[in-house]
């Protein structure tokens, strides 16, 4: 008997799985199942240069749909996942067909929180994950026209950016006391903050939504303190949500995410999991994270495919992202998560400069904005074992080389 | 179109014709060109372009910016005529251009 895999996501986890198996000389069958009706897509993009009308929809794809033929892989696209039966190791999908397999690995991402004030359901009220999302968007995003962007994460002042550019009118809201809050440190925040100011976006913090008025072409979004504002768009990019439903009915461990291990193993025989809707161990931290991000999402592919293929490839890495604004790159590398202090290479005030994130003497994660040594040097030095000198950090005059004697 | 040349570590050749403007990591991807993977799509934030250029062709290239320098230090095997394909944009100039590809990504 043939053995056969089903990847439940159609994204950057689900393309990478299937191109892993293989690489690991899985010879069974693989089946793509994916939401949309696209092959699996690049999502960064998405808020930037797809955004921007620079990128068409064609030059997204992760993997040609040559590959899928090569590598003998069937895609299976627009379809959604209704029934998950663990034991019987049976899918069914909304189309009514039913799937049986050997193993199944989850790759299921993640879907955008919603608003829930009243109003929510305004026409002109957008969210952005999918090219049909930017799509959509994109009908009314033209230079003049009022944009509200609720929430300033990373979604939406990579959105902020592009619309400035086009000659929108931006204006941010956010409910925090700052920019980026639940990801970085004042001191980065604040760096966004001027950027975007500097751009003409203004951003508003400690400034809630309560509801969405308005006709069916022009919104107004009401604020906590009872002003209105007008706008033809509004996107709310408030948070990512785990797509962990299927999961959960069928009895798998979820917390947060879907439990794994550090092979991509959930709780559930023939059951794994990889990417923005696990929950995973990081031996790096001694802690588990749910992440959303590319990189992780095609490492623990890696790991989750060798798994299947009966290879034994533990995922241990050091997690890392990046935003692009303006002429601003910014990567981070590791998590910061239970830092005790910053340390500050560089002047805030430029354009180049980074913030290392310190436990102790430890370092955990950097916020490098236009410093890719930087970056780079605090990927060698996390998972090292040992301490870091803050004064070394902290002296620009010291070659980054150096601080990895 | 440009014609580019890839060779896999282990001598294996393909040659790839590429449209002017599009960068050698997306061309090498959308041909199935093993030993490129361009994780973060393009955008010099991952360094799993790696190539080697042949020497007869290193002048002939936009010179490196400081982003692409850096990022080449995650490489492995870095050497001084390693770029990174995202960097590297199809030119009537390169037409004929050789690229090796090293073993693997970091």
């Amino acid at each position: 008997m043939t053995e056969t895999v089903l990847i439940l996501g159609g994204g950057q986890a689900g393309a990478q799985a299937a191109a892993s198996l293989r690489q690991e000389g899985f010879g069974g069958r693989v089946l793509l199942i994916g939401a949309e009706p696209l092959l699996p897509y690049q999502r960064p993009p998405l808020s930037k240069a797809f955004l921007a009308g620079e990128l068409p929809k064609e030059r997204l794809l992760i993997k040609p749909e040559a590959f899928y033929r090569q590598a003998n892989v069937e895609p299976v696209l627009g379809v959604v996942a209704t029934a998950l039966d663990a034991q019987a190791r049976r899918l069914t999908l909304d189309d009514g067909q039913q799937l049986a397999f050997d193993q199944l690995l989850f790759a299921t991402g993640g879907r955008p929180r919603q608003l829930d004030c009243p109003g929510a359901d305004h026409p002109r009220l957008h969210y952005l994950r999918t090219v049909a999302d930017v799509e959509r968007l994109r009908r009314h995003f033209r230079a003049g026209a009022r944009l509200v962007i609720i929430g300033a994460g990373y979604i939406g002042l990579e959105v902020a950016a592009v619309a400035a550019k086009h000659g929108l009118r931006v204006t941010v809201l956010e409910a925090a006391p700052r920019a980026l809050a639940r990801v970085t440190s004042p001191e980065v925040s604040e760096f966004f903050q001027r950027i975007h100011a500097e751009a003409g976006v203004e951003i508003r913090c400690n400034t809630a939504v309560t509801r969405i008025e308005g006709t069916a072409d022009l919104a107004r979004v009401i604020t906590g303190d009872g002003e209105g504002l007008d706008a033809e768009l509004v996107l709310a990019g408030i948070g990512l949500l785990p797509n962990v439903e299927l999961a959960q009915s069928a009895g798998i461990a979820c917390d947060n995410g879907i439990l794994v291990d550090e092979l991509g193993n959930t709780a559930t025989p023939g059951i794994l999991a990889a990417g923005d809707c696990t929950n995973h161990p990081n031996a790096i931290y001694g802690c588990r994270f749910r992440l959303e991000s590319v990189h992780n999402a095609i490492e623990q592919a890696k790991t989750a495919a060798a798994t299947m293929a009966g290879k034994h490839k533990p995922y241990a890495q050091v997690p890392w992202f990046w935003s692009d604004q303006y002429d601003i790159k910014l990567q981070t590398a590791g998590i910061n998560r239970g830092y005790d202090s910053v340390v500050v290479r560089g002047d805030p005030t430029t354009r180049s400069f980074a913030v290392f994130y310190l436990l102790g003497k430890r370092l955990l994660a950097v916020d490098a904005i236009n410093r890719p040594a930087e970056f780079i040097a605090a990927r060698t030095l996390i998972p090292r074992p040992g301490t870091v000198d803050a004064a070394r950090l902290a002296d620009d005059a010291v070659p980054v080389k150096d601080l990895l004697a | 179109m440009i014609k580019v040349t890839y060779i896999e570590h282990n001598g294996t050749q393909r040659v790839v014709d590429v449209e002017e403007g599009i960068s050698l990591m997306e061309a090498a991807v959308s041909n199935l060109v093993p030993g490129i993977d361009g994780d973060c799509g393009g955008v010099c934030a991952c360094a799993t372009c790696h190539v080697f250029v042949d020497d007869a062709w290193l002048a002939k290239l936009a010179p490196m910016e400081s982003m692409e320098d850096a990022m080449l230090n995650l490489a492995e095997g870095r050497d001084t005529n390693s770029r990174l394909a995202c960097q590297l944009k199809a030119a009537p100039e390169l037409d004929g251009l050789v690229l090796r590809t090293p073993i693997g990504q970091h």
